[in-house]
């Protein structure tokens, strides 16, 4: 690992002048997903196929609420990440790349955002 | 020296199958990728479930509906699946970057491993979710 200058050393950074930001990101995120996953995952399925009365119970409960919330925002988070780093491998035309990144980005905090407005809506009705 | 194949090569995306023999890691390594784009388009289904369960019983009521008619279930029956493969197959990840579980036996038993965990929590998941 001797081809650094030491001045690039100093920095941690190599010739993109970026870092492993993204990279380290997702991994936080993966680890988020992993505790947040079972906790959401089961009041899910029981909530799903039942009725509006029932749904409106599990998450007006603030434990399930929260935790469907961070869900939403941690597994979008991780989503646009993952799906940042597929486009990026497959789409190699710039306009093109450029566009699916931006449109990645948008939808992904849009239904982000949108899960979790629902949830907190059922949450404080 | 002269390389006379040049730009003529197989490049890697499209290497397995025609030069490259399917093998426990490249397949797996490919269903990650998979798994995780249906998993989130799976995520728009439960992000539109909430906002129904959040606007009116008769909402929730289309919207449940479909995720629970015989299509839907098959596509919730395939997310599960993916979660939970994506799930498991996402830690032997995260110790492949922090340089653990690199040898070739290791990565046949975790390989085999994600996916006997992935089927049994599938089916804790249907069984809670039937039963809960």
């Amino acid at each position: 690992m001797g081809f650094r200058t030491d001045r690039q050393r100093v920095h941690g950074l190599g010739t993109s002048h970026t870092g492993a930001h993204h990279w380290w990101s997702q991994r936080l995120t993966a680890v988020g997903m992993l505790i947040l996953v079972p906790f959401f995952l089961f009041p899910f399925v029981r909530a799903l196929g039942t009725d509006f009365e029932t749904v409106r119970e599990i998450y007006g409960h603030p434990f399930n609420a929260v935790v469907a919330m961070l869900t939403l925002a941690v597994g979008f988070l991780h989503l646009q990440q993952g799906l940042q780093v597929v486009i990026e491998d497959y789409v190699h035309d710039k306009p093109v790349l450029v566009a699916m990144l931006v449109a990645n980005v948008v939808l992904c905090a849009a239904f982000a955002m949108t899960g979790i407005f629902a949830v907190a809506k059922i949450a404080f009705a | 020296m002269a390389d006379v194949n040049r730009g003529n090569r197989p490049l890697s995306p499209f290497m397995i199958g025609s030069v490259y023999r399917p093998q426990i890691t490249s397949v797996m390594s490919i269903l990650h990728r998979l798994t995780g784009i249906g998993i989130g388009l799976t995520g728009v289904l439960v992000v539109w479930w909430f906002l129904a369960a959040s606007t009116s019983p008769y909402y929730f009521d289309f919207a449940d509906g479909l995720l629970t008619s015989w299509i839907g279930n098959l596509i919730l029956f395939l997310a599960l699946v993916s979660l939970w493969y994506h799930f498991f197959n996402g830690i032997r990840h995260l110790f492949w970057d922090a340089g653990k579980g690199f040898e070739l036996g290791q990565v046949r038993t975790t390989g085999i491993a994600t996916a006997v965990a992935a089927g049994v929590m599938s089916i804790v998941t249907i069984t809670i979710a039937l039963w809960g």
